[in-house]
């Protein structure tokens, strides 16, 4: 399946990977060296959840390579907003998964208009000023070990899981993961969007808390700690990983909780550029919106729909994080100090008390 | 030509170019005006959406451990949000100024320049657009702190921007709806209104050139008018007709005998064969054809009067100046050396109201009668009479033979023609005159001669 292409964007992987920047994760190039213009994509997606789209575009487009930069969340937020003062952004498109950051940058007139059918199709909550746009469908979903959690015990909603954390010496205590809200952007957001959604957030701080629940960092070392036993039950975990993961681990389950299902999409602009938005970069935003792109992503799980209920509610449990001003408390200093402090605050007291 | 071009356009075509001007000049000042109110509604909405925004920031302002903790509502930008596309700036300062949390917006004004008022609006940049703002103020009393936050929020216009279009287009569209609907109601209230006119203009032009009967059509009140009018004109076109008819008839009658005469006695001077025989004839024939002048020349003078009388403008006659006029006109010395003339007028004016030239003319035939048939000496005189002005003509003879009373007021007198004289046409004439403009015409015989006094109302005569 490798193409000749990509082995040889595997080679210039090789031969760049001495220049990574400060924050940067990783560096890749698409399409041929010959291509007459090289997209700069930016984005904080996994490269290997995310290439197939990639490739994909560029074999629709042969003239075009994509620079592939995988970023940390927060890194990249700083690195366009900084880029932003003086116009001169190293990049052509910005897809993160903190949409909150680029609603705030947005917000900032750091960003260029684009409008096409393909941005005129998208439901109006995933879009903002026609400068930012939801790429995909991702949940939160809860995943367990199939082999360790007994089929009775699995967590349909947050209910269920302050239930399983409620009795005396219950097996569950120190077994639950999520995320460190300090460490990860999507973490935080998550959390922030929770606490925003429901009344259910404060029992289950208070629950984790008291039970000895690991807030660690990032995706894949939270599902590969439940896969390995280390967690029981993994809360708030991207469903795109997670299905990624599983389809190689059947010992993952996962689950969309029924109460609600808070949906990502992750967001992307066209960092503004005193010569409007790149033909590369809306060629690829295009795509991306289009029926292909979404169909290519949907078969890599970064669009997903609803898990079919038993309620047969549908839908309906799942909430978007829209992408509009709203989003900007997200992003407040004050308001985010405060949230972390109160988060610090209860798994301190936790610890201080054991 | 252009004026009768102007003329020529319709009322519908007036109206309609009328009411367009009216509704093209009304429409401007309108838009003006929708722009304006557009932008003031808009303004208004999107301001209170600011002020919400501000307070439900402000309420969630609190103190902890003597420390100001703000926590963003997500309300308050849901609120914002309803300007879908504008960009949202906030910051809170605290009670000594400094920025807690927010943008650092180094375009509006600082704590120190906002006055007493606790919500202020205000217009500035934000990030390098137009933004409108709003500051609002939470006082804090308490141990740890006190003093006053301030919560500034602010938003671009794009929605106001908008919704102002959008009012003004609202009301200039309903305005073009209105004004449509206007100049088509006009045409149609104008072509109803105006087709009883062309009605009456078939029917005018459908009838007989002899037929002046009144039209009797029902019209609206206004063309009404305009047929009454119409009608009378008929009227006096019938009485001129009548006049023309008169005139023809008399003036034939009056000159068949006279003219027969004079042919049978130029009949008779041509048979004479004795010389002197034949001059005594063409004596005759030279006086008869002199009174027959005088005939005419009376007769083309009442003519003259009784077409005057319907047509001519009354205006105000001292009869003094008639009398004086009369005087100088008449050239008696030379007709009538034998007659003294004299004159017999006050130094007070004797105003009436009668045209000039219908006066002189009857009071010059009653002069010439006098000077014809009355006794030297002749007087002239002008003077009032209780509420009447009078003009008088008197002689010394006796008068007329015949009974004057009873000829005055007939057209003419046969007796008059056949004898060669006419001083009853010129009766007639003075009376047709004394009567059209409201007097009389008098005559009397006193031991000392004949007078004929014509009468006529004195200018506010009835408060004399």
């Amino acid at each position: 399946m490798i193409r000749p292409v990509v082995f040889i964007a595997l080679l210039i992987l090789r031969i760049c990977q001495g220049g990574i920047a400060n924050g940067q994760e990783a560096v890749q190039v698409f399409g041929a060296d010959t291509a007459a213009t090289v997209l700069r994509l930016r984005t904080t997606t996994d490269i290997e959840i995310f290439a197939p789209t990639v490739q994909d575009f560029i074999s629709l487009y042969p003239n075009y390579a994509v620079r592939y930069e995988q970023w940390g969340s927060n890194d990249l937020f700083d690195l366009t907003a900084n880029e932003c003062i003086d116009l001169g952004p190293q990049a052509d498109i910005v897809i993160s998964s903190g949409v909150h950051q680029m609603v705030k940058l947005v917000n900032d007139r750091c960003a260029d208009q684009w409008m096409s059918p393909a941005t005129n199709s998208i439901s109006p909550e995933l879009m903002w000023r026609n400068e930012i746009w939801g790429i995909t469908r991702e949940p939160a979903v809860m995943v367990y070990n199939k082999r360790l959690v007994s089929p009775a015990d699995v967590p349909k909603t947050r209910f269920d899981v302050l239930d399983l954390l409620r009795p005396q010496g219950t097996p569950f205590a120190g077994k639950i993961a999520t995320y460190d809200i300090e460490a990860s952007g999507l973490g935080f957001l998550f959390a922030f969007m929770d606490s925003q959604e429901a009344s259910t957030f404060g029992a289950l701080m208070e629950a984790f808390a008291r039970t000895g629940a690991v807030a660690t960092c990032c995706s894949s070392e939270i599902i590969n700690g439940v896969i390995e036993g280390r967690y029981l039950i993994a809360y708030n975990v991207l469903g795109s990983y997670a299905n990624t993961i599983a389809k190689d681990q059947p010992i993952l389950g996962i689950v969309e909780p029924q109460d609600y299902t808070l949906v990502l999409s992750r967001a992307a602009i066209l960092p503004r550029q005193k010569a409007g938005p790149q033909k590369a970069a809306t060629d690829f935003l295009d795509y991306l919106l289009g029926p292909r792109g979404q169909a290519k992503m949907s078969a890599n799980f970064l669009v997903s729909r609803p898990q079919p209920t038993l309620s047969g509610a549908g839908s309906s449990t799942w909430r978007s994080i829209g992408l509009g001003p709203s989003l900007l408390v997200a992003k407040d200093k004050a308001t985010v100090a405060r949230f972390k402090k109160r988060w610090k605050d209860i798994f301190s007291d936790f610890t201080q008390n054991n | 030509m252009p004026k009768l071009r102007a003329y020529n356009l319709s009322l519908t075509a007036r109206l309609a170019i009328g009411l367009s001007a009216l509704l093209i000049v009304g429409g401007f000042v309108l838009s003006i005006a929708a722009f304006a109110y557009g932008r003031v509604a808009a303004q208004d909405a999107f301001d209170r959406l600011l002020v919400g925004a501000a307070n439900t920031i402000a309420s969630t302002i609190s103190i902890s451990d003597g420390a100001l903790v703000v926590e963003l509502p997500q309300s308050a930008f849901d609120l914002l949000a309803l300007a879908p596309n504008d960009r949202i700036a906030y910051q809170v300062r605290g009670v000594n100024g400094s920025v807690i949390t927010g943008y650092a917006l180094a375009d509006i004004p600082g704590s120190g320049d906002f006055g007493s008022q606790d919500v202020i609006f205000f217009d500035a940049h934000f990030s390098g657009e137009p933004a409108r703002f709003v500051r609002t103020v939470r006082q804090f009393s308490e141990r740890q702190l006190s003093g006053t936050v301030e919560v500034i929020v602010g938003q671009t216009m794009l929605a106001r921007q908008e919704l102002a279009l959008d009012i003004a287009r609202k009301a200039l569209i309903g305005l073009f709806i209105g004004g449509v609907a206007i100049l088509g109601i006009t045409t149609l209230v104008v072509r109803s209104a105006l087709r009883p006119l062309a009605e009456i203009a078939t029917t005018v032009r459908g009838r007989d050139p002899q037929d002046l009967t009144h039209i009797n059509q029902n019209a609206p009140k206004e063309i009404a008018a305009m047929v009454t009018s119409l009608n009378g004109f008929m009227t006096r076109l019938e009485q001129q007709f009548d006049v023309m008819r008169n005139l023809i008839s008399d003036t034939a009658h009056q000159l068949r005998t006279p003219v027969a005469a004079l042919r049978a006695q130029s009949n008779f001077a041509l048979n004479e064969a004795d010389d002197h025989k034949r001059i005594q004839i063409i004596e005759k024939i030279h006086d008869r054809s002199i009174s027959l002048g005088r005939l005419l020349d009376q007769m083309l003078s009442r003519a003259m009067v009784i077409h005057r009388l319907e047509s001519a403008r009354r205006e105000t006659i001292d009869l003094r100046d008639i009398a004086l006029t009369l005087l100088d006109q008449v050239d008696h010395t030379a007709l009538y050396p034998d007659q003294d003339i004299l004159l017999d007028i006050g130094d007070v004016p004797i105003l009436v109201r009668a045209d000039t030239v219908s006066l002189e003319e009857a009071a010059k035939n009653l002069f010439s009668n006098a000077l014809a048939h009355g006794k030297s000496p002749i007087t002239v005189g002008a003077d009032r009479l209780g509420a009447k002005g009078r003009l008088w003509i008197k002689d010394a003879g006796p008068g007329p033979t015949y009974d004057l009373q009873e000829a005055i007021g007939n057209r003419f007198l046969r007796s008059s023609a056949s004898r060669g004289k006419s001083s009853g046409l010129g009766l007639s004439i003075a009376k047709s005159v004394a009567d059209a403009f409201g007097g009389d015409l008098n005559l009397h015989r006193h031991k000392d001669g004949f007078q004929i006094d014509m009468l006529l109302p004195l200018i506010g005569g009835k408060d004399d």
